[in-house]
């Protein structure tokens, strides 16, 4: 196991009280498993994501523990997490197109980081260039500044960027969100590729586009209210989904090319609030099979090998 | 690069154009006769003489032409470097006049501007360090910037001049000396220049620090900062990232700033009775002398307009997103 998640608490401190983003996710990841975390907007999966790596001002770790290849990983100490950054976790953030200084030529940048980092840039100079080939960039990009790529370009030299120093961890958040679609295609192939080379170990690709994340992820997270509501084979997540908010988000996507007649139901109602959640399951009251029990919080159980679901109706409660 | 450079050169003459024809038609067009107002310090009697010496005088500064053709030789005045003959003065030419006084002003203003920019920005970036410099420094700023100009300057000027009886208070050497290059002279000079340019500086410098400290706080939130942080960059290299990328609108600011600097050049020069360029606009204005006055406000126009342009050519250079600009490539 590489990753190793233990009930995590991560909230947003506000004026008007704790936001509880996180709470309570449990999960764990292999090496070499790229795990899609999909959920809607706000369900928690980039606050998770950057819980990772480096919390912002406003995030405080609450409760809960993280483990990467069996050492700890100590997140709310932001000092003693430098060492980790980079070396061990590395992000792409949902930001790639702005990520990049805009007045410095990006070979500049990336040598100046290296340095800062402890890393000779000679020392990952051929590595720099065969990984930019690799994603499609001639090592020109390397005498530019930012503002001569375009946005597909400036996506794809971050993500060379971030995976340079072999990361255990990468965390892609929405990657793939401001490409079209051939785009996005080409960039899971390149992170899928990075991954099969050894350029990075395991994989949380953040995303709210599970037909997209299906193809390429080996298994598949689904986070609702800063819970975890399922996670599986992304295959099985897909076909057989054990809980009933998946089974209401994929019922909302269209299939290309079938034209069934029928339309397409969306889930009713919103998200709770995450100010002051519901107690128990908080998808309850969008939930068509909800009943007493549910009042209380289900608990994250194994309904098949690796199929794990949080819900009363599910088999295994 | 070329069409760049030829556009903003073509910018730059339209605008020399406009401004040399409106400081033009400022003097001719408002109410008073400079030839008028001369004579009469003459209290001249003689109708006849008068009339005489009216003619003679509108003959020596070219006003019995018909409009049109002052325009045209005020052109070709302009171009052959004569601006024409001081009123206050005469017979002396408004160009000597104005030579004498721009090495004053020069002198001033030069590292009022540059020093008060240079300091102000590392302050505005170290205040923006921590919280506690945040609220000690900031507000320092916040107080010079507000004070009214010559309050503070008349306030130096007796402090400093009147009171502590360190550096004299008015004009731009030592009377009692004969201009010249010797170290006593030399030193008369600084010790006269210091307190008009003290209180340039002090002014200018809390609204460079504050311009500074909102613009570094800005980029050390953008995403290319964020996302040094996250893959676990020392805070030494997002400053330096963050304080160039905050210098540019600084350095924009300083184009803007640079004709209101004048203008506070005039201000000081009046409160410390320096003989720079801004003493002379007084002077001509109370002297009528609009021949005098419209050549320092040629001047003015011209080193707003060269100042600019330094810094749209500096641009290029510290700015990649211009040099994209230039050659027309889409972003």
């Amino acid at each position: 196991m590489s990753l190793r998640v233990n009930g995590l608490k991560v909230h947003y401190r506000t004026l008007r009280g704790d936001v509880q983003a996180l709470d309570g996710v449990t999960f764990s990841l292999g090496d070499g498993e790229i795990m899609g975390l999909v959920g809607e907007s706000g369900c928690g999966k980039s606050t998770l994501g950057k819980s990772l790596i480096r919390l912002d001002h406003r995030m405080h770790h609450i409760a809960g523990s993280i483990e990467l290849n069996g050492r700890d990983v100590p997140i709310g100490d932001d000092a003693a997490m430098v060492p980790l950054r980079y070396h061990e976790i590395s992000l792409i953030p949902q930001y790639a197109m702005s990520a990049l200084n805009p007045t410095r030529r990006i070979g500049r940048m990336i040598d100046e980081l290296l340095r800062s980092r402890g890393v000779r840039p000679a020392d990952r100079a051929d590595e720099l260039r065969r990984r930019l080939e690799l994603v499609g960039l001639g090592t020109d990009v390397l005498r530019r500044f930012p503002i001569e790529l375009s946005g597909g370009m400036k996506q794809r030299v971050v993500m060379v960027v971030s995976t340079l120093l072999d990361p255990s961890l990468l965390i892609a958040d929405e990657v793939t969100s401001a490409l079209d679609v051939s785009t996005q295609r080409s960039v899971a192939e390149s992170l899928v590729e990075f991954r099969d080379r050894g350029h990075v170990g395991s994989m949380v690709f953040v995303t709210h586009d599970v037909a997209l994340v299906h193809q390429f992820a080996d298994t598949i997270m689904v986070m609702y209210a800063g819970h975890v509501a399922e996670k599986g084979p992304a295959a099985d997540v897909v076909s057989d989904p054990r809980h009933p908010y998946t089974q209401m988000l994929l019922s909302a996507l269209p299939e290309a090319g079938e034209d069934t007649g029928e339309r397409l139901r969306g889930i009713p109602g919103t998200p709770p609030g995450l100010l002051d959640p519901p107690t128990g399951c908080r998808f309850r009251d969008r939930c068509p099979m909800a009943f007493d029990k549910c009042a209380e919080r289900p608990p994250l159980v194994e309904t098949a090998p690796g199929h794990w679901s949080a819900c009363w109706k599910t088999e295994g409660h | 690069m070329w069409r760049y450079m030829g556009r903003k050169l073509l910018v730059y003459a339209l605008t020399f154009a406009v401004a040399v024809t409106i400081n033009w038609m400022i003097p001719r067009f408002m109410p008073g006769d400079p030839v008028r107002s001369m004579l009469n310090r003459g209290s001249i009697s003689d109708p006849g003489a008068l009339e005489r010496m009216t003619a003679y005088y509108e003959e020596v500064f070219g006003l019995d032409a018909p409009l049109h053709e002052q325009y045209l030789n005020f052109w070709s005045g302009l171009l052959r470097g004569d601006l024409g003959i001081s009123v206050m003065l005469y017979p002396e030419p408004v160009v000597d006049v104005i030579l004498r006084a721009v090495p004053y002003t020069l002198a001033l203003l030069i590292p009022a501007i540059v020093l008060s920019w240079i300091v102000g920005n590392r302050f505005g970036a170290f205040a923006a360090r921590s919280k506690v410099l945040d609220n000690s420094i900031l507000p320092i700023g916040y107080v010079l910037t507000a004070t009214p100009y010559m309050w503070l300057a008349l306030l130096m000027a007796w402090s400093l001049g009147i009171v502590a009886g360190i550096f004299p208070t008015a004009g731009g050497h030592s009377y009692a000396l004969t201009p010249g290059m010797n170290a006593e002279f030399l030193a008369s000079l600084v010790t006269h220049w210091f307190l008009p340019f003290l209180s340039m500086f002090v002014v200018a410098l809390g609204g460079w620090a504050i311009g500074m400290r909102n613009m570094i706080i800005y980029e050390l939130e953008a995403d290319y900062a964020t996302y040094l942080r996250t893959l676990g960059a020392p805070r030494k290299l997002v400053r330096r990232y963050a304080y160039r990328n905050a210098l540019l609108p600084q350095i924009t600011g300083l184009a803007v700033q640079l004709g209101t600097i004048i203008t506070g050049a005039l201000l000081t020069e009046i409160v410390f009775n320096y003989p720079g360029l801004g003493t002379l606009v007084l002077d001509s204005l109370n002297n009528r002398d609009f021949f005098l006055l419209q050549g320092v406000f040629l001047f003015v126009v011209i080193g707003v307009l060269v100042a600019n342009f330094v810094i749209d050519l500096v641009y290029v250079f510290i700015d990649p997103r211009t040099r994209v600009q230039m050659t027309g490539a889409s972003s």
